[in-house]
């Protein structure tokens, strides 16, 4: 197997698409069938054999164009880099009787072609594990050790020898030396950029997420909120992924007698094999009531991202937000991009006092048909009512008419009943209260909602 | 595998894309590589995409172009292998007994001892479970084609997920197993098409043996390229006002995209209504073949004026279509 393709797997499981290692064979076998010629070829064959999805692909398409490109080192304008052959006849004469030294200028003057300085920077790169860089901080650090590892020591050693000779010679070459120094490490930054670029980012941002998840939602910072994004999408998917099959369950005891007379149809009906009759499991259906007044003002924006992307995996979705009056903030989710409907839902529906006693009427009054007995209701709030009518009455019909009621509080337990939070007095109507504090609160939390399901 | 049929048309990717062609189907490179390696590392495709940009189609072009036998198995909610696999023929194998009831009764009475009367039925047994009495459904049926078939495995997402279990051993081996008669092995293993429109997430295991195919829609190159094979009678100046405004319709906000399909018929639609150019009126009189939701007929009355507009102000709607 061609070593690159073994890099190439490796950036891509780091860029987040999840490539096997029977994928990674069938690709070198591509490889071996494709070729290297045509670029495209290559890069569609690996696309079908390793990306095994829309969002997969995209992640290839990128990963490939920067891993199968050369580091292109930035020109220098005011140096004369030796590039065209007029002045690699010049530079070749200079040469300073080092065998070692000499090695390296003639690489880094191109004496041997751009192919051979790539191949001894890569093999350089290689050795010094330039794949394990993890923070942009460490470049430097990765090109000091390409640059030994290239043995650039006995050049910079006669470097600074000439440097502090003041003959005419010893300046112009000390000046070449410096030149092809300077050549050298620009080179080989570039390749450590290239590298952090694949290996590096991409393993800082996931870490970087993991941390954001974990973050109580009130100290969420704007980057934090850039971050979720992509956390929050991941973790839609996955409870998607987890809820929304709908899935038999055998009933036994029942026979399915059609079935079975069917299946032993060849043993002269003789039943033999027995088909057993099959419930159906609902798919998860989902009302979310979100408060948006401004006494969770922090935890507002995370609370509606999280339910935009529900809106894009679950499918049985109803979603209201409220801060006095309620609305059904549904049509904005689904259809705007994040950004225009959270500035139109707090707009439209946010600002306001928070009433709960209102919400709930207003859920009686206008939406009352979407709650039946398999119904979740998820509650997203912290129950601070501002002294108005909580309205448990209605509340207490609402729980006798859905499936499971639950509420997710941003307030911890002990601030529970204090000052104007309702809590303590809905908490016994709920299915179940729970403390919600961080991204990984949240998806634990819904997860056990849509259990019940299954 | 006994042996390969190496088409002249599976030679190397322009190969395909030339037989492609031939037989009406504008491939990509994406596409054409797609099936070349399908072939040549002998694994199924698996192709994903919105509906109506040519999914089924290419199964069905590719067994055109190749002159292979095209074998279609459409998923659905209960699919099991008694449909997709193979089924014995009870009817025949009850009329059978019956009719050779007579027959074994006289065999067996000439025996004259318990044990040997056994013996002989026990022949019979395999008489009745075998090949005559089999019933081959359309995995089957794919194996055994002496000369090459595609296997088109329509909306497999539609399928659940035990029957993707099923496909495993098929796919991956080539060979189904009767208990009853043994393995049989695929003659000349087929070209295995999978179609999906996303439905539900397909399970991993399948994925990871499947090459993966995303069709989308196609950019406007490539949708006049489709349109002037499908539809060759087209005038090349409506073809243009027609693409410009389809692709521009894409891109507004509704629910379901027009995809190629419904290009092509409302291309068909406006030459049998013998149109020369796009009109407002002409466009809001067919939209309906374009959009197949009320909701996005609504949401786009207001903006029919603004997009026609737009279309026949297109600079390159009126050129030709030059050498691609």
């Amino acid at each position: 197997m061609d070593a690159s393709l073994a890099g190439f797997v490796r950036a891509l499981r780091v860029a987040g698409a999840q490539a096997s290692t029977a994928e990674a064979i069938d690709a070198a076998r591509a490889m071996a069938l494709v070729g290297f010629g045509d670029r495209d070829s290559l890069k569609a064959s690996l696309g079908v054999v390793l990306a095994k999805s829309v969002e997969e692909k995209i992640i290839h398409d990128r990963v490939f164009d920067l891993y199968y490109s050369l580091p292109e080192a930035p020109d220098d304008p005011d140096e004369d880099r030796p590039q065209d052959s007029a002045s690699q006849d010049e530079t070749a004469s200079e040469r300073t009787g080092d065998a070692e030294v000499d090695a390296l200028l003639d690489l880094a003057e191109g004496q041997q072609g751009r192919d051979a300085l790539d191949a001894a920077l890569r093999r350089a790169a290689g050795q010094a594990g330039v794949d394990d860089i993890r923070f942009s901080s460490q470049t430097s650090f990765f090109v000091r050790k390409i640059l030994a590892g290239m043995g650039i020591a006995p050049l910079e050693a006669r470097l600074l020898e000439r440097l502090g000779q003041a003959s005419a010679e010893a300046q112009a070459e000390a000046k070449t030396l410096g030149a092809a120094r300077d050549l050298l490490q620009r080179q080989a930054r570039a390749l450590v950029e290239q590298r952090f670029e694949l290996f590096g980012r991409p393993a800082t941002e996931n870490f970087m997420t993991e941390v954001a998840v974990r973050r109580p939602l009130g100290r969420m910072g704007p980057p934090d909120i850039d971050r979720m994004k992509v956390a929050v999408a991941r973790m839609a998917k996955r409870l998607a992924a987890k809820h929304s099959q709908r899935r038999r369950i055998r009933l036994h005891g029942q026979l399915d007698f059609r079935r079975t007379l069917r299946a032993n149809a060849g043993l002269d009906g003789v039943p033999v094999n027995l088909s057993f009759k099959h419930k159906r499991r609902d798919k998860p259906r989902l009302v979310v009531i979100c408060d948006v007044s401004s006494s969770v003002a922090a935890h507002v924006r995370f609370l509606l991202l999280f339910l935009y992307a529900l809106h894009g995996t679950v499918t049985d979705l109803r979603s209201f937000g409220f801060s006095h009056r309620l609305q059904d903030v549904a049509a904005p989710l689904e259809t705007m991009p994040f950004d225009d409907a959270m500035e139109l839902i707090l707009r439209e529906v946010g600002g306001g006092a928070t009433d709960y006693g209102r919400a709930w009427v207003d859920l009686r009054d206008q939406h009352w048909d979407c709650i039946d007995r398999r119904t979740t209701v998820l509650v997203l709030g912290d129950g601070r009512s501002n002294q108005t009518d909580p309205r448990l009455d209605i509340f207490a019909e609402l729980t006798e008419r859905a499936k499971r009621v639950v509420w997710l509080c941003n307030e911890p337990p002990v601030r529970w009943g204090s000052g104007d939070s309702c809590m303590l007095q809905y908490r016994p109507l709920c299915t179940h209260v729970t403390h919600c504090a961080s991204a990984a609160d949240l998806e634990r939390a819904i997860d056990e909602a849509l259990q019940a399901y299954s | 595998m006994k042996h390969a049929v190496n088409p002249p048309g599976l030679a190397s990717i322009d190969a395909i894309t030339a037989a492609l062609a031939e037989v009406g189907y504008i491939s990509t490179r994406q596409i054409s590589t797609a099936l070349y390696l399908a072939h040549h590392l002998r694994k199924p495709v698996l192709i994903e995409g919105p509906a109506g940009v040519g999914k089924t189609d290419l199964a069905v072009s590719v067994a055109k172009a190749l002159g292979f036998a095209l074998l279609r198995l459409q998923c659905y909610e209960g699919l099991d292998d008694s449909k997709a696999l193979y089924e014995w023929k009870y009817g025949k194998q009850l009329l059978y007994t019956q009719i050779l009831k007579e027959k074994i009764g006289h065999l067996v009475d000439a025996s004259d001892s318990l044990q040997g009367a056994f013996g002989k039925l026990a022949g019979f047994q395999d008489l009745f479970f075998s090949r005559d009495f089999l019933e081959p459904r359309p995995l089957l049926q794919a194996m055994e084609q002496p000369g090459g078939s595609v296997l088109l495995i329509d909306e497999v997402d539609k399928s659940e997920e035990s029957f993707e279990a099923l496909l495993l051993e098929v796919l991956a081996d080539y060979q189904v197993t009767i208990p009853e008669i043994g393995t049989i092995r695929a003659q000349v293993p087929p070209l295995v098409v999978l179609t999906s429109n996303n439905t539900r997430e397909l399970g991993d295991a399948l994925k990871r043996r499947c090459l993966h195919l995303h069709i989308g829609f196609p950019n406007a190159g490539l949708e006049r390229r489709v349109l002037r094979a499908r539809v060759p009678d087209i005038a090349e100046l409506l073809l243009g006002q027609l693409v410009s405004f389809v692709q521009s319709l894409r891109e507004e906000n509704i629910r379901k995209a027009p995809s190629i399909a419904e290009s092509v018929d409302w291309a068909r639609t406006l030459l049998l209504l013998h149109a020369q150019v796009l009109d407002e009126s002409l466009v809001r009189d067919t939209l309906n073949v374009l959009l197949k939701r009320e909701s996005d007929i609504q949401e786009m009355q207001g903006r029919l004026a603004a997009l026609t507009q737009a279309a026949l102000a297109e600079p390159n709607a009126a050129q030709p279509i030059g050498a691609y």
